[in-house]
């Protein structure tokens, strides 16, 4: 039985912010069932009480002192940016005219 | 070309350099001369950093007419892997959705790569993002394996790999995620470490899967990336997963193994991994493989079977956090602040240039991954999928801390196959992932793993990974540097000359 229908890959698509085409929700429907149908056999191993874990290391904050120190330099981060106005990064549009 | 410089490993040009034999320029000249003479067969390079390379040698020339102390490595030059931030050169991941963006800061091992006075010679190709096992998902160009042009470098780091062997560079940089830098290194006959999680500094990395990535070294032998381990490992207080305690001593630990004296050693042959349950690994390279074994028998190790049943659930475990990890690493992709932007005609939407943007910027392993990330981390899924990846990954762990109560290392086959041709797997995504079968253990528990060179399969190298426990890194790269005084000539060296035509 198929884990992920083509639809659902499409769902996904959205939420990911990727704007497939067609022919790739075709090709990837089918490939992540493949990839999601090996996954099920983690679902028979008893995992009763074991604590999961996030990180090879113990994490821990680290802080630094509260030092004021001068950041990146703003031409050279803004030089990376697709577009940048006034010496700010340049975006599109979010609200309407109207709005 | 001058092969008397590119012939010489890293540590006898740091002597050559140091004694006066060759200048830094000279030494440095050779291996630009030669990626200029031989790359276009190779395709390892993304860019070539004649000009900057050049400047740094001839600093550590007039350091040593200075009478000035140079370090381990000064002079030697390196390949750095794309994924790596520098100031001075684009930083693409070989991804399109980074085309042509230069990093506004270096990475710490970056950083530490200029400290130590080597002269970087260019950044290497890669799978887009770290995302593959052979290289072929880089956004610009193949790399070719120098032992046979026909067939993948391994990935994500082959192009830092087959630089490597083909001598275009005697060190390079590499990250290790689940294997990539072991099964690059095991596929080219060159040596490759994944050090412990944490003891070498991410910053500055650009990130797939942040509870997995680890820098490396990639080199031609055990020493080799011993001393490029010691010049890159350390504590980084900008990154709060780096380890704050000493570098383990690799360069002692390798100078002690080339002895090939391993008495007192215990190494464990992983039940499982021996077992049927390998699925497919090629009868020559598990061949290689025992004869490896049988030689490490021979300097005194004592052989012994540790069972780790969890090992077999780590492929799944891993290709639920690695995805899901990169599903929310790349959501910084938005045509925003860097890279490219796709769309932007001001009738489309904020939402709509991100998603045009990000379709046109990156490649399939890429959307897949994030689409897998996306499924795994969704309400309804989560507990399920990547809840219980992050619990077998526990027992994983355990597997590790019970089998080095009895061992000192544990050993395996690097990957299940030897180098494929062009195109053999990249139709079927699972098939893929099947060549880091033995290395992802080691990445989800966090320790330390080297694959070395032990012998040829259908004329192509197959390599041997040692894994050690949590900051014992020391004991991977003895039992390799032991395997390795057995060989005589190491196989790196044996790998075809190369011309401009190809093999």
């Amino acid at each position: 039985m198929s884990t992920i229908s083509r639809s659902e890959v499409a769902h996904l698509a959205r939420l990911a912010r990727l704007d497939v085409t067609e022919e790739e929700l075709d090709s990837f429907a089918g490939q992540l069932d493949v990839i999601l149908q090996s996954m099920q056999s983690l679902r028979g191993v008893n995992t009763e009480n074991v604590r999961p874990t996030s990180h090879a290391v113990p994490l821990t904050n680290v802080y630094r002192d509260d030092v004021v120190v001068p950041s990146l330099d703003r031409d050279r981060v803004l030089a990376g940016a697709p577009d940048a106005a006034e010496d700010r990064f340049r975006v599109p549009r979010i609200l309407s005219e109207e709005e | 070309m001058n092969e008397a410089i590119t012939n010489k490993t890293a540590a006898e040009l740091a002597e050559a350099i140091r004694s006066g034999e060759h200048s830094a320029r000279e030494v440095t000249q050779a291996f630009l001369d030669r990626i200029d003479a031989l790359d276009g067969t190779i395709g390892a390079f993304l860019h070539v950093n004649h000009a900057g390379a050049l400047a740094t040698a001839d600093e550590v020339d007039r350091a040593r007419e200075a009478g000035e102390e140079l370090g381990p490595l000064a002079g030697v030059p390196i390949a750095v892997k794309d994924i790596f931030c520098t100031q001075d050169m684009p930083t693409t991941a070989a991804s399109k959705i980074l085309e042509g963006w230069v990093p506004p800061y270096d990475s710490t091992i970056v950083q530490r790569i200029r400290a130590a006075k080597m002269p970087i010679l260019g950044k290497t190709n890669m799978d887009e993002f770290a995302m593959g096992s052979s290289t072929e998902y880089s956004a610009y160009q193949l790399t070719r394996n120098p032992w046979d042009t026909h067939r993948i470098p391994g990935g994500s780091g082959g192009g830092s790999s087959a630089a490597v062997a083909a001598r275009l560079a005697p060190l390079a940089t590499g990250t290790d995620t689940g294997g990539s830098i072991r099964q690059p290194g095991a596929v080219t006959g060159t040596f490759g470490a994944k050090p412990t999680y944490g003891g070498t500094s991410r910053y500055g990395l650009i990130a797939f899967s942040s509870s997995l990535d680890t820098p490396g070294p990639v080199s031609r032998n055990t020493l080799d990336g011993a001393l490029l381990h010691e010049v890159m490992g350390g504590h980084d207080p900008r990154d709060s997963t780096s380890i704050d305690q000493p570098v383990p001593p690799v360069v002692e630990a390798a100078r002690t193994g080339a002895n090939g004296d391993l008495s007192g050693v215990t190494l464990g042959v992983v039940k499982e991994f021996a077992s049927g349950d390998t699925q497919g690994a090629e009868e020559g390279v598990l061949a290689a493989y025992r004869a490896g074994v049988a030689t490490l028998e021979k300097l005194g190790a004592k052989i012994v079977e540790v069972s780790c049943p969890n090992f077999l659930h780590a492929l799944p475990t891993y290709y639920l956090i690695a995805p899901s990890e990169c599903s929310s690493n790349l959501a910084r992709y938005d045509g925003v602040r860097y890279g490219v932007r796709v769309g932007d005609d001001g009738e489309r939407s904020l939402e709509e240039v991100m998603s045009t943007t990000r379709e046109a910027g990156f490649g399939p392993e890429v959307k897949r991954r994030i689409m897998l990330g996306t499924y795994a981390l969704s309400a309804g899924y989560v507990d399920q999928f990547y809840g219980q990846a992050q619990k077998v990954r526990t027992l994983i762990t355990q597997d590790f801390q019970t089998a080095f109560a009895k061992v000192d290392a544990l050993i395996s086959p690097t990957t299940p196959f030897i180098a494929f041709e062009f195109g053999a797997r990249t139709s079927d995504p699972y098939q893929m992932y099947l060549s880091d079968l033995y290395t992802i253990p080691t990445n989800l528990y966090g320790g330390p793993a080297v694959s070395v060179p032990c012998g040829l399969s259908e004329g192509m190298p197959v390599g041997l990974q040692v894994m050690g426990p949590t900051m014992g890194d020391e004991i991977t790269y003895q039992v390799a540097a032991a395997l390795e005084s057995t060989q005589g000539t190491l196989l790196a060296d044996t790998a075809p000359e190369l011309t401009a035509e190809g093999k």
